[in-house]
């Protein structure tokens, strides 16, 4: 917790002041499982996409492109849902 | 210069309502309880005359009159309730949060004990319950006092340095609905006294959006508990300082406690609100036999005047805390283990009794005064306390 604020420069009283700052809350430190995304193996059908709640699937131009690792929880919905398995999508312990 | 001020006749909750009525909050969200009832009554009185321009809320529920006032004042309103015994009971998990959104809310505590038995009379094991709130405590003997506190109270809650909720409390039925002659000062002189409330963050201020209230776990919690502890001892200088600018408005000398003939004292008392007037008759009485009494009414609770206390208790040679609650721990009441406590850091430590009195509105009257200060002499010629803790006037 080296990067957090003490306690006289943030507002009293637990109060947000700065609005729409939940953008800058990166939800994929909670991931224990990482999705892996193989290119190669990737039809580029998109179930993945259709699957992840966090809206983590990166598509471009009706492809596949990667994923989003800040917002990822490594739920693996994906993974799972993936008509090609392991040639395109498959989880790994986080490190 | 002292404004002119109007001798009146009235009880307790008349004077506190009439000092809302003054104070003009701009929300009160409140529910009735005895012996608090007459407050609100009076208030939504001089709401239905135009007397005051406050949102008045009625509510289901107590617990709802502390969240109305709470979002009310998040919202940048000057917010007041007011309650008693089962009442601030109901608000309890609120009280914590008014606290911890630092919400500088008003509310006038009429002291009932809580049940049970069921009980509609004095005793302080309400506002006792509530001394880990995070809330700013202060007792008062009297309407004046009960009048007095309640104007600074605004001041000390809303300072910059503070922001922290105030609780001003008065005995039930005795005070609140005892009618005494009080000074009330001029409208006016209140209103400039108080003056206007301008939060810097809040709610309805559009331009500057803020979220109040959201999570704040093992990375923040700590900072912001702190902050709260922080602004406490802040409130500690506040409160004397505004004191010192009210007596300039109205007369009335107020600190941390009356010490009542303490100077030069042997034996004292410490106790708070109503009974303190029982107990100064008594000191009187005895002083006119020559015996070196005093006593010591504490004023603040909340922030606890450890330092202070110490000061004031340090030369005399036996005192008696007298508590209007038990605590149930079976070593003493909430007053007795505080003061006690801050005492350890004394050179010279007095011989110690505590008494519990009162409870349920069974009258303390000079007689039972008495006694203590002749238990007092008595220990101080053995040397030693026989018994620390006595519950007073109870039928074996």
């Amino acid at each position: 917790m080296t990067n957090l604020k003490g306690y006289k420069d943030i507002p009293i009283g637990g109060m947000i002041t700065e609005a729409g700052n939940s953008e800058k809350y990166k939800t994929g430190d909670w991931r224990s499982l990482k999705p892996i995304w193989n290119e190669e193996g990737c039809v580029h059908c998109l179930m993945c996409w259709v699957f992840c709640p966090d809206t983590a699937i990166i598509v471009e131009d009706g492809k596949m492109k990667g994923i989003n690792y800040d917002h990822c929880k490594g739920c693996g919905i994906c993974a799972r849902e993936c008509p090609r398995k392991e040639k395109a999508l498959y989880m790994v312990k986080e490190e | 210069m002292a404004a002119e001020q109007k001798r009146v006749a009235m009880t307790g909750n008349e004077a506190v309502a009439h000092c809302m009525r003054q104070i003009d909050p701009d929300v009160v969200a409140a529910y009735p309880i005895t012996p608090q009832t007459d407050i609100v009554q009076y208030f939504s009185t001089f709401v239905s005359n135009g007397q005051v321009k406050t949102e008045f809320v009625t509510v289901e529920s107590e617990h709802s009159a502390m969240s109305a006032t709470l979002g009310a004042s998040m919202a940048g309103a000057r917010a007041m309730t007011a309650t008693s015994s089962q009442g601030l009971a109901l608000m309890w998990e609120v009280l914590h949060i008014t606290s911890s959104y630092r919400a500088p809310v008003v509310m006038p505590v009429v002291n009932r004990a809580l049940s049970g038995p069921i009980n509609i009379h004095c005793d302080h094991s309400d506002t006792m319950g509530s001394l880990t709130t995070g809330w700013i405590q202060l007792y008062s003997e009297s309407a004046q006092e009960a009048y007095d506190n309640l104007i600074q109270a605004v001041r000390i809650a809303e300072h910059p340095d503070v922001l922290l909720p105030v609780m001003v409390c008065q005995d039930g039925f005795i005070t609140s609905h005892g009618i005494e002659n009080l000074n009330l000062l001029p409208d006016e002189t209140v209103k400039q006294f108080v003056g206007e409330y301008k939060p810097e963050h809040y709610l309805l201020d559009l331009e500057n959006p803020i979220t109040v209230g959201p999570l704040a776990l093992q990375d923040y919690y700590t900072e912001v508990k702190y902050q709260q502890a922080k602004a406490m001892e802040n409130a500690k200088q506040v409160i004397l300082d505004v004191a010192a600018e009210y007596e300039k408005i109205s007369g009335r000398k107020y600190g941390f406690f009356e010490a009542y003939k303490l100077d030069d004292a042997e034996r004292a008392i410490v106790v708070l609100s109503s009974t303190a007037g029982t107990a100064k008759a008594v000191v009187d009485s005895l002083r006119a036999r020559g015996e070196k009494v005093g006593l010591l009414k504490p004023r603040v609770l909340r922030p606890f005047p450890a330092k202070e206390l110490v000061d004031a208790l340090s030369s005399v040679q036996a005192v008696a805390i007298m508590d209007r609650a038990d605590t149930f721990s079976t070593a003493g009441g909430q007053l007795f283990v505080e003061i006690r406590s801050a005492l350890y850091e004394s050179d010279k430590r007095p011989l110690m009794k505590n008494y519990i009195l009162g409870l349920g509105g069974r009258d303390t009257t000079t007689r039972e005064i008495t006694k203590v200060y002749s238990d007092l002499a008595a220990a101080l010629e053995k040397g030693r306390v026989e018994e620390l803790i006595t519950h007073l006037d109870v039928r074996e």
